[in-house]
């Protein structure tokens, strides 16, 4: 394997309410020697909040990003879905209209305009690394785990700039899964909406969506439901149920990131913390598998 | 109900969004495969048709434009290629621009206290973003039970993750504030 060298966007989320995403994915990436060179300074990208209220903005704030990576020079990794969507998009239109380029580079005051690749880190493990070379470093074998692979919306669409394989049944998770050990079930939900952009304002809607994709989970004969969202996670674990003063989860099932998968059968130091961050614990399953101590 | 017409209205969003829906010729792909369909006033198809018509106030103030989660299903599905998730986004935009009365302002408060929070730290903290909207929308008890849980799990932090340049963010926001939910 070549060497594989970026600069990371982490995304708010991987540093906050998704820190078991962001941490997992530091320790993969340097378990399997990917080069991680963080943006200085950082940014949100706005995410569907801005290009949903304002134009210019969901173009001119992930422009600011852009810019660094501009400078560092090497293709870009992120690893949120949201981020990766919104990354993707603003470079191409900042790319293919020069006079909104001078926009957003006269609003984030250094130039946008940057040509390298912006890599989904399931897409560099699948297609870059590819899985032979993963399942070398494998030491546990996740059988046992029965997983729905859930893509979600922004992985895969809008399909001109994303990076599956298709937008109606992508295979990338299926197949890394896969490699894992575990065993993968099939299901017709794979990039159904969560609601994640509704999730604080209209509680009622997301929620009736939440239970479907847990229904359907379980219709499959899933034990576990994996994601590449940090939205998808936080949903899926947060609004099964409305209550003002409890929290209740009526499916148990977990909802676990492919990195923390990757990370617990490559044997990595620091999985139980990721797990024990989960919302929907996941330490019954795994010891159930004998998959944790 | 009585409406005003906007004939320009389809022009208008092709000068915004680049979509031209008058290639709409209601298939309902769009309305069969949203997952939101379900919550709305008005279905995707029925938005694009009301379009073609120019019934721009009744489009404006629907709940559609809100409740629209952009997952962009419908974009993808349309057999005449229009971006029906991004002629939300810029319906979304006009109402903002005139001021409308928005058909879900619980909604646009969300984006209103998601933007703020990035404009003053530059990035998405979870109780900034949760402060401000409780305190807009004035839903302060609800997700309670949950709160309790996320501080637990250390999903919300206690210090808010700021950026070293927040001259530069807000410029950004200063920049391009000629509408939006600022």
């Amino acid at each position: 394997m070549s060497r594989l060298s970026f600069s990371y966007y982490p995304g708010c989320s991987q540093t906050g309410s998704a820190e078991e995403f962001g941490d997992s994915t530091l320790a993969v990436c340097k378990a399997l020697g990917i080069e991680l060179e963080e943006l200085p300074d950082w940014s949100c990208c706005g995410a569907s909040s801005a290009h949903m209220t304002n134009d210019l903005l969901s173009v001119a704030l992930p422009g600011r990003d852009l810019a660094m990576a501009k400078k560092i020079g090497k293709d870009m990794l992120v690893v949120c879905a949201a981020c990766y969507s919104r990354m993707k998009v603003a470079q191409k239109r900042i790319l293919e209209d020069e006079a909104l380029a001078r926009q957003v580079e006269s609003a984030a005051q250094a130039d946008p305009r940057f040509t390298g690749e912006i890599r989904h880190l399931l897409d560099v493990l699948v297609n870059d690394v590819g899985m032979p070379e993963i399942k070398r470093w494998l030491r546990t074998n996740l059988a046992g785990l029965k997983a729905v692979p859930y893509y979600g919306c922004l992985l895969v669409r809008p399909p001109e700039v994303c990076c599956c394989d298709s937008v109606e049944n992508p295979t990338e998770l299926d197949r890394f899964l896969d490699a894992l050990g575990v065993e993968v079930r099939p299901w017709s939900y794979k990039t159904d909406c969560c609601g994640g952009s509704l999730s604080l304002s209209r509680t009622d809607v997301v929620e009736k969506l939440v239970n479907n994709l847990f229904t359907r989970a379980e219709e499959a004969g899933a034990n576990c439901i994996v994601t590449a969202c940090p939205m998808c996670t936080a949903n899926l674990e947060m609004r099964q149920q409305p209550g003002k003063f409890s929290f209740k989860v009526p499916h148990k099932m977990p909802v676990l990131y492919f990195t923390e998968l990757l990370g617990l059968a490559m044997g990595l130091d620091g999985a139980d913390a990721w797990f024990k961050s989960h919302l929907i614990n996941p330490m019954p399953l795994l010891k159930e598998l004998d998959l944790t101590a | 109900m009585i409406n005003t017409i906007n004939r320009r209205l389809e022009k208008d969003l092709e000068e915004r969004t680049g979509q031209k829906v008058r290639a709409c010729y209601q298939c309902k792909k769009c309305s069969a495969g949203c997952p939101v369909a379900f919550a709305m006033d008005l279905v995707p198809h029925e938005v694009m048709k009301m379009v073609q018509y120019g019934q721009e106030e009744r489009l404006l103030r629907s709940s559609t434009i809100w409740l629209c989660a952009s997952c962009e299903t419908c974009s993808t599905r349309c057999p005449n290629e229009i971006d029906i998730a991004g002629v939300m986004d810029g319906l979304r935009q006009m109402a903002l621009e005139k001021d409308e009365r928005l058909g879900e302002p619980e909604i646009g408060l969300f984006h209103k206290s998601f933007l703020g929070g990035i404009k003053y730290t530059g990035k998405t903290n979870e109780p900034v973003l949760i402060g401000a909207y409780k305190a807009m929308s004035r839903r302060l008890f609800d997700d309670l039970g949950l709160g309790a849980v996320m501080v637990a799990k250390r999903k919300i932090k206690v210090f808010p993750r700021v950026v070293k340049d927040r001259k530069a963010v807000k410029r950004i926001f200063d920049e391009t504030s000629k509408g939006g939910c600022q």
